[in-house]
């Protein structure tokens, strides 16, 4: 049943471009860059209890990273996506190091100050940056000759990465170490009683946190063919904690299902309604009302409930 | 950091501890031989619990020194100490209520393993973490409940699961809060044998309030009151004592 599921899932996400139209495509893109990007935030707020409202550095850096190599400094696609992963993940242990000073809310803030100044250096920085205007005319890579200009070619790249990036991040988790970041979540100085070190286990995690925001940094790049500073603000931090609360925190499912659900109330409900940001609010209130853990650990409470009444 | 060879398991030197003007420990010295069976007393506010929190490392004492078999552990982490043979359990029970029995006593197996840091093999791929929690367990006498996640069981057995996360790492030197805080009569003597059977190459040291059951499992007793050693000895002197009598036991 469950691998049925599984395989009727995997064969429309493959299939998709072939019944559905290129707007389809690329928002379907779009979510598959957003989920990478909620996981890697999930891996911090839901199994290392770190809720960090600075995420969207990594998502940042790392693009604008791409883009100034390629457009100004005449770098390969290859040898560019490299560096800025390398750099992304060099700064997540940096920032890392900074923020795991604290813990709870003191985290936050540091996490939250922290992306402002990369938000401020790239509103202001214009001389590297390009400030306000942001970097335009970038191109796609082309991964083994193949042109990923198409919105269906695309798509088919971006769901291979976040194939891969989910299976490593499902993997990061269900280890023995994923069991120790846990523990170090719910009970802390339990943990290092019993012989973890809670610090080098969160650090760990932020780093590989940052990683995986850095490949959905790229993603994001390349799909835009733009970078704007409002990749690195709040509001795109907030954005993806929220679709991982909505979704479910300390789920695998979860922050895709949040992820993809921010972004179709924005891409499609905004054709219709013009406040969309009031709709959005409505609904994270009803979640929230409705499936405090959010809308995976509801819907599947949701089920067992049902199967058992049936019964 | 050569291991001396030491005559004690568990040394503290002229211990204190402060928070802000309140002196919480004001100057404990203890010796604690390796297999000895230690009962540490004294009435509520006496610092029993704090004097732990700075053998286990939660707490930083304001000056002396302790030591592990001869080592200086005073300034190490609580990990750091976990490996070098030091559990506990907790006054206030601490443990992963979401999960099973069987996995919060295979954290404390994982966490003297150099496994803990493995990223990309499942948890299950340790067979050996699993059947070991499970002897464990079985040990305490809760293997029927293995399965069953920590906030489904009576507080009887959560202080049993506290005991079996502990027992699992195989210490050099155990320091047990109040195991039998709150326990039916039943339950106490279901704990009391348990600690009993505890193997002598484990070090006891237990802070409990029921004296007619943890007196029987002691050799040697301290008695502490407002922070200091009162009275320190053999387990029928200190009772002999009059000043035992005095402090503690209201005679």
């Amino acid at each position: 049943m469950r691998r049925m599921a599984a395989t009727l899932l995997a064969v429309l996400f493959l299939s998709l471009p072939f019944f559905a139209g290129d707007f389809y495509i690329n928002l379907a893109s779009q979510i598959l860059i957003a989920a990478i990007f909620a996981l890697s935030l999930n891996l911090l707020v839901g199994y290392g209890g770190m809720t960090s409202l600075g995420h969207a550095s990594y998502l940042g850096v790392a693009a604008y990273i791409s883009a100034l190599l390629t457009s100004r400094y005449g770098f390969g696609h290859g040898p560019a996506a490299i560096i800025s992963i390398a750099g992304t993940t060099a700064m997540a242990a940096f920032f890392g190091v900074i923020a795991l000073r604290a813990t709870g809310l003191g985290f936050l803030m540091i996490t939250l100050a922290l992306s402002q100044v990369l938000w401020g250096l790239a509103y202001r920085m214009s001389n590297v940056t390009n400030g306000d205007n942001g970097i335009a005319g970038l191109t796609r890579p082309m991964p083994f000759g193949i042109s990923l200009d198409s919105a269906a070619a695309f798509y088919w790249f971006a769901l291979l990465v976040a194939t891969f990036a989910f299976l490593m991040m499902t993997t990061f988790v269900s280890s023995s170490f994923g069991s120790s970041l846990k523990g170090v979540r719910d009970q802390p100085r339990r943990m290092a009683a019993l012989g973890f070190n809670p610090w080098m286990i969160r650090w760990i995690t932020f780093i590989y946190a940052g990683f995986w925001g850095g490949v959905s940094g790229l993603l994001y790049v390349y799909y835009n063919k733009y970078i704007h500073p409002t990749s690195l603000s709040t509001t795109s931090s907030a954005e993806a904690l929220l679709g991982v609360i909505a979704g479910g925190s300390g789920t695998l499912g979860g922050p895709v299902v949040g992820a993809a659900l921010v972004l179709l109330l924005k891409n499609y409900a905004s054709a219709y309604i013009e406040r969309w940001n009031m709709l959005l609010g409505l609904v994270f209130l009803f979640i929230v009302l409705v499936m405090p853990t959010g809308i995976v650990p509801g819907l599947s409470r949701l089920a067992t409930g049902l199967r058992r009444g049936s019964r | 950091m050569t291991p001396l060879t030491s005559d004690y398991a568990l040394e503290v030197i002229d211990l204190k501890k402060a928070f802000g003007g309140l002196v919480v420990t004001q100057s404990i010295s203890l010796a604690i031989r390796p297999g000895e069976r230690r009962l540490i007393i004294g009435p509520n506010g006496a610092g029993k619990t704090t004097l732990f929190n700075q053998i286990s490392g939660d707490l930083r004492p304001n000056s002396g020194q302790i030591k592990l078999f001869g080592t200086d552990v005073t300034h190490f982490t609580p990990y750091t100490r976990a490996h070098f043979g030091l559990s506990r359990t907790y006054q206030i029970i601490t443990l992963f209520s979401g999960d099973t029995l069987e996995h919060n006593v295979t954290l404390g197996l994982l966490g003297l393993r150099p496994s803990r840091w493995q990223m990309w093999r499942p948890l299950s791929f340790y067979g050996d973490l699993a059947t070991e929690a499970r002897r464990t367990l079985d040990a305490v006498g809760l293997l029927h409940l293995a399965e069953h996640p920590v906030s489904d069981i009576a507080y009887g057995a959560k202080r049993r699961v506290e005991l079996a996360m502990a027992l699992a790492q195989r210490p050099r030197v155990l320091l047990l809060d109040e195991p039998l805080a709150g326990l039916s009569n039943t339950e106490r003597s279901q704990v009391k044998s348990l600690i009993a059977s505890i193997p002598r190459e484990t070090t006891v040291i237990m802070i409990e309030h029921d004296m007619d059951t943890a007196l029987d499992l002691a050799e040697t007793v301290t008695l502490l009151n407002y922070g200091r050693v009162i009275v320190d000895g053999d387990r029928d002197a200190v009772i002999a004592d009059e000043r035992t009598r005095e402090v503690y036991l209201g005679v």
